[in-house]
């Protein structure tokens, strides 16, 4: 494992902001960016001047494919008023966000630039559901996976059949992550599924009766996620509430020199660690039941930062599935292999919870608009750390955070730990 | 396992097809240090010699992971499964200690349940499509 290096220099976010997430017919990826833009400038405690910003990483997976517009960097730049400003496209499947984020870090640690926009954006419902799961295949191993008739659903399913097998979990297990995300997630004005479950499933029920149907009888939300017509089974064990929605949505974050930071806030969030890894197609590794690349990139980030997953208060992790959120918080050190699943069960990874994960409501409520979650996260930790998450706040002192992005089965990660110092 | 080996074919994705096409599940052995890997790769990420060459597996191998798929890809569905035909992808581990991502065959989608992982399987070709359009799928039967 290639030994983790140091920054050379200090990177602080000093804003971050992000667009609703949804379904927006109205709305290009270039509209949605615009609207993050704006929120991050808003965020910025002694104001922003645009013309400081020395350049651009925007992560977005396949606008080619999306909205049949590739070249997406420059016209993002141009939308915000940045051009003539060097502006770089990172792809990286889901994990793009993370990545442009990355780069943005080791820009103005290398001395290059003191002041980077980085930004995440996709528009992805322009297709309908077919065309959205050939466009996300493109991220697996083609010529070898996509055969054998996987979708990304059944990638993260076929990984929760061995980690049932080994860990004696059952499906239920995963519901427990879903309702917790959808609780956190009504938290969040800018989540696609601001609901909890127990709401959706009223409104479904209000929705049958309204149209003269007959009405479901579900008496718990276990009824309702037990249910085939309420919680269709999209590849077994995983169902529709396992799964992210698919989702437009874009974000974007400031990011300076340490040695500049107050120029914009005295109360700048700190990026200590980056780590990033890349590993094979899903078949090709000893074990289903967990992701390497994330591992490696955590060991990394954990090295650089010089902390422990012990240290942090809370984490945004990959949840595109519910055994994605499990096995993550074991990659990460959280929980033991073969332990992660009862966290959600006992309460741990809750808000109020030991280890708050996704408070933001995940991939998986707030919305997955594939090349900007990994941005996202880095907006929901920003503000938790800061005390700006409104009725989602973390109580207590929020001085650790790490997100952790995936691209597709987990041939790509990337982790990040932050930390605020006042 | 057979001793078929040949060195013509490139250790490509599609010469790797054209073996599947003739009911051939083939991978590249490292003549360094043995190991075998199917999918094919021209070099070996063990001990990073490039020379490889074609050996045919014994096409057994047990499940490793699998899902039912309800709501597939274009080209599945084109092949008649939907939620009320669902069918099974896996992972495959072979004989040989390479893995494969396949269709599985002989199992009852409808139960997933009662599908064991460690399932011993055996190779097997999915035909679809005539003449020119025919294409040829890895499968394992259970
Ligand atoms: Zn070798």
């Amino acid at each position: 494992m290639p030994k983790s290096k140091s920054l050379a220099r200090g990177v602080a976010i000093v804003g971050a902001g992000m667009s609703k997430f949804g379904a927006f017919s109205e709305k290009n990826s270039r509209d949605l960016f615009v609207e993050a833009f704006k929120e991050m400038t808003k965020s910025v405690d002694k104001g922003l001047d645009p013309s400081v910003i020395e350049s651009l990483y925007v992560g977005n997976f396949s606008s080619d494919q999306f909205e049949h517009q590739a070249h997406t960097a420059p016209l993002l730049a141009d939308a915000v008023g940045l051009t003539p400003i060097p502006a770089t496209r990172v792809e990286g499947a889901c994990a793009s966000g993370g990545l442009a984020l990355r780069q943005g870090v080791m820009a103005i640690a290398s001395g290059m630039y003191d002041v980077v926009l980085v930004g995440g954006a996709e528009r992805m419902t322009g297709l309908n559901t077919a065309g959205v799961t050939d466009a996300l295949a493109t991220a697996a191993d083609v010529p070898f996976e996509i055969p054998a008739g996987f979708t990304f659903p059944g990638f993260y399913a076929a990984m929760a059949s061995a980690y049932m097998h080994r860990y004696r979990m059952t499906p239920e297990h995963l519901m427990n992550v879903a309702i917790k995300n959808h609780d956190n997630a009504s938290l969040n004005p800018n989540a696609q599924f601001g609901v909890t479950i127990q709401k959706w499933m009223e409104g479904r029920v209000a929705a049958a009766i309204k149209k003269g149907k007959p009405a479901p009888t579900w008496s718990t939300i276990w009824d309702f996620l037990h249910d085939e017509a309420g919680n269709p089974t999209v590849a077994w064990p995983l169902r529709l509430f396992d799964c992210s929605p698919v989702t437009d949505g874009a974000a974007a974050v400031l990011l300076v020199a340490e040695e500049r930071m107050h120029e914009f806030t005295d109360h700048p969030i700190h990026i200590i660690g980056s780590g990033q890894a890349s590993g094979s197609a899903l078949h090709d590794r000893p074990e289903l039941t967990t992701i390497p690349a994330a591992k490696i990139a955590a060991t990394n980030a954990y090295e650089m930062a010089g902390v422990t997953a012990k240290d942090i208060r809370i984490a945004e992790v990959h949840d595109c599935f519910t055994i994605a959120e499990v096995i993550a918080t074991e990659d990460l050190g959280f929980f033991a292999p073969g332990e992660g699943f009862k966290a959600a069960e006992d309460g741990v990874t809750a808000r109020n919870g030991a280890k708050p994960i996704n408070t933001s409501g995940g991939l998986k409520a707030k919305g997955h608009p594939v090349g900007a979650s990994g941005v996202a996260q880095a907006v929901e930790v920003f503000k938790q750390m800061r005390g700006q998450a409104g009725e989602r706040q973390v109580a207590g002192d929020v001085n650790l955070a790490l997100t952790h992005n995936v691209g597709a089965t987990g041939s790509t990660c990337a982790v990040h730990v932050y930390e605020r110092r006042n | 396992m057979s001793e078929e080996t040949t060195t013509i074919r490139p250790f490509s994705a599609a010469a790797f097809n054209q073996y599947i096409a003739e009911h051939k599940l083939m991978g590249t052995r490292c003549t360094k240090c043995s190991k075998t890997y199917a999918p094919p790769r021209a070099i070996c990420p063990n001990c990073h010699s490039e020379k490889m060459e074609w050996v045919e597996t014994s096409g057994k191998g047990k499940l490793a992971g699998f899902t039912v798929i309800y709501s597939g890809p274009t080209f599945m569905s084109e092949q008649g499964f939907d939620r009320k035909n669902p069918y099974i992808s896996g992972i495959v581990e072979l004989e040989e200690g390479t893995n494969i991502s396949a269709r599985i065959t002989g199992i009852d989608p409808l139960k997933p349940s009662e599908i064991k992982i460690g399932t011993p399987l055996n190779v097997d070709f999915i035909e679809f499509g005539e003449g020119e359009a025919k294409k040829t799928y890895l499968a394992f039967k259970a």
